[in-house]
């Protein structure tokens, strides 16, 4: 079935196909329509879930802390302050090994208020055990979503899937929505490992001596190298049954190319667009999309970026003292090639708070990084006013 | 009361293991062995952080023959949410699920969770097992901490300044099912209360007081002495609350003088030993104004 929808909806309609039995989730612009739609999804009876009005982000991952720890699969969705308010019990999913999932629709973090999109929330719990997947269209959207799930189940880690406010949140794209029937073919019903079992009594996350605290942590990072793996084999499943794939990441027109542009989200969209010009005119330039931010895909940017001799990331995200997250995280991931092999970084932030970022700024960028010797920098702010 | 009554009503069977880790005389430890009995072996537990994290014992030990779900300290009741909600989505309705949570988890960090919970009218029975402060890092005021009290956060220059958090009231106020005191000075009551409430459907809410050897500064062996003080002298009146608005206080078993039993409760605790003679007179005050309120509000409910 083919129909027109929004980038929230695309996830709605994900979650009601993978059949999350227990949903918690509290309202927060944009990402609200996700669950205003899994509401209705729920109160038809289409959905044979328990929605769980929770009076607050930090109780809705705490619900589903809970439900996903008995055995039930949960999904959950926020973004900006209502993920920041999740923080603690982001830690407690993803050292916990649940299995949940959730959408998180990127919205800058105040003060001052700001309801659009920059990559600042999701990309600041980096450390938390999630597995991070950033989407560019809303079929990935859709994809991406139905696939989480396959992917935290096999792996005991939580996942966020990832898409821009308003760009996606809130634009109607036609979307391929597969059979049910196709899905539950790729996701059978959960079978938890573990859970709460009153059959089969254990305790969970008890305190742990340093004895021991280490080895879960080892453990938890052997999960995540795992899942580089896990996630080509899910979307190579994916792909056998509706014939759409991502990649951790994809490489775009980068054959033979000396400069790439490193992307990800709706500003990987513009950025095709940018490069096809550019290729039409005989420069060999491309394009890497980072969909998989955790793990970090550090082989396969490693075998994208072979033989580019100059990078830009454009990063819609910051950290404050440091600069774009994207470009500091590809700089250390490509810091140990030998010297010869390794593209000069350079990092460009732009488009925070929502600022658009056109093909004339992005042009604007690759006359930059062209530019003879121009050293490599990771803080190379975009359009700031002076 | 004779010995035979109380053994014919309270189950025998023991749900909490020896070797757990509480200190010697912790109210809190016997509350819990006691409330298992009365809730069996079909019990989910959902801890947020309080004494009984570390009491539990650590991994990969548990003192408890039911699963087990240590989480943050605020979320005690919204993890419990969860928890039911997936029981119910496996069809194991007939399992319980309770939460397990000291007085800083329910009267401070954790009042938003509950309150929510309890507004939702959540299926779970919510236990707050309370000595009156943050016993488990070091004896630190909360809500629940009596006026006048020393903690290690209102030394005895600056003591306890506000009266206890009445949490009951709170919850009554949500006009949940039922809402009841109870005190580990009285088993058989405790028990009841627990049975009764298991009767029962949606939020059900039991808040224990806990006495705590270390923290209140009393002798181990004078654990249950002091629970039952605290009854008698009414500064913690057994009470219930059915539909948020019927009170009913639960008869002292046995008539006492509740100024006498006041000055011998003030009198066994070190965190009161600071007060003059005047300030123990307001405490009297404070407790015979809050115990007319009660039975006001019982008078009403009759």
């Amino acid at each position: 079935m083919r129909k027109v929808i929004v980038g929230n909806h695309a996830v709605s309609w994900g979650v009601k196909l993978a059949r999350a039995e227990v949903i918690a989730a509290y309202p927060i612009t944009p990402q609200t329509q996700i669950v205003e739609e899994l509401s209705e999804m729920c109160a038809s009876g289409e959905l044979k879930a328990r929605f769980i009005k929770v009076e607050s982000e930090h109780s809705a991952m705490a619900a589903c802390v809970g439900a996903s720890a008995t055995g039930a699969r949960a999904f959950t969705a926020s973004s900006s302050q209502g993920l920041a308010l999740m923080h603690e019990m982001l830690h407690w999913a993803g050292s916990g090994r649940l299995p949940i999932v959730m959408a998180d629709v990127n919205r800058a973090l105040g003060p001052g208020w700001n309801i659009w999109t920059d990559q600042t929330d999701s990309l600041a719990q980096r450390d938390t055990g999630w597995i991070q997947l950033y989407c560019e269209t809303n079929q990935e959207v859709l994809d991406t979503t139905i696939m989480a799930f396959r992917l935290a189940e096999q792996v005991d880690l939580p996942v966020m899937v990832v898409l821009d406010a308003f760009f996606l949140s809130h634009t109607a794209e036609p979307v391929d929505i597969p059979d049910q029937e196709l899905v539950d073919r790729f996701l059978p019903p959960r079978r938890a490992r573990y859970k709460l079992d009153v059959d089969d009594p254990h305790s969970y996350g008890a305190l742990v001596r340093p004895d021991d605290y280490m080895e879960m942590r080892w453990h938890l990072q052997d999960a995540m190298h795992d899942a580089v793996a896990r996630f080509d084999g899910v979307e190579t499943e994916w792909a056998t049954l509706v014939g759409r794939s991502y990649g951790a990441v994809e490489s775009y027109r980068t054959e033979d190319a000396d400069i790439a542009l490193v992307t990800s989200g709706t500003i990987t969209s513009t950025a095709r667009h940018v490069i096809d010009q550019h290729r039409e005119n005989g420069e060999k330039i491309g394009l890497v999309k980072i969909k998989m931010f955790r793990p970090f895909p550090t082989d396969a940017l490693r075998l994208a970026l072979a033989g580019i001799d100059r990078v830009a990331v454009l990063d819609r995200n910051f950290s404050p003292g440091q600069g774009g997250i994207f470009a500091a995280e590809l700089r250390s991931a490509l810091y140990d090639l030998p010297a010869e092999d390794r593209p000069a970084i350079y990092g460009y932030v732009l488009g925070l708070g929502g600022r658009d970022v056109t093909p004339a700024v992005i042009d604007g960028i690759i006359d930059h990084v062209r530019m003879p010797g121009i050293p490599a920098r990771a803080d190379l702010w975009v359009g700031v006013k002076a | 009361m004779s010995q035979i009554v109380i053994k014919d009503r309270i189950p025998e069977r023991e749900l909490m293991t020896s070797g757990h880790l509480a200190c010697p005389g912790c109210g809190g430890a016997l509350a819990m062995r006691l409330v298992l009995k009365a809730m069996g072996p079909q019990t989910v537990v959902v801890l947020p952080a309080c004494c009984w994290s570390i009491i539990a014992g650590p991994f990969p030990q548990s003192s408890l023959r039911v699963p087990l779900y240590h989480t943050a300290f605020e979320t005690g009741a919204a993890v419990a949410s969860g928890v039911r909600a997936a029981l119910d989505m496996r069809g194991e309705t007939e399992t319980k699920v309770m939460v397990w949570a000291g007085d800083g988890g329910t009267f401070d960090i954790g009042l938003q969770a509950l309150s929510g919970a309890a507004e939702r009218g959540e299926d779970f029975l919510y236990f707050c097992y309370d000595n009156e402060a943050y016993m488990n890092t070091g004896v630190q005021r909360s809500s629940a901490t009596p006026w006048g009290a020393w903690t290690t956060t209102t030394p005895v220059e600056q003591p306890q300044s506000t009266a206890k958090k009445d949490m009951l009231a709170i919850m009554a106020a949500h006009r949940i099912a039922y809402a009841a005191t109870a005190s580990v000075g009285y088993p058989v009551d405790l028990i009841e209360k627990v049975q009764k409430a298991m009767a029962m459907r949606g939020t059900r809410f039991i808040h224990i007081l806990a006495p705590c050897p270390p923290g209140w500064k009393f002798a181990d062996e004078q654990s249950i002495e002091l629970a039952r003080l605290a009854v008698e002298s009414r500064v913690f009146p057994l009470v219930e609350v059915e539909d948020g608005d019927r009170w009913t206080l639960t008869p002292a078993e046995a008539a006492t003088d509740a100024d006498a039993a006041l000055a011998k409760y003030i009198g066994a605790q070190g965190r009161f030993r600071h007060l003059k003679p005047e300030q123990v007179e307001q405490i009297r005050r404070n407790v015979d104004e809050r115990w007319q309120r009660m039975e006001k509000q019982a008078s009403l409910s009759d």
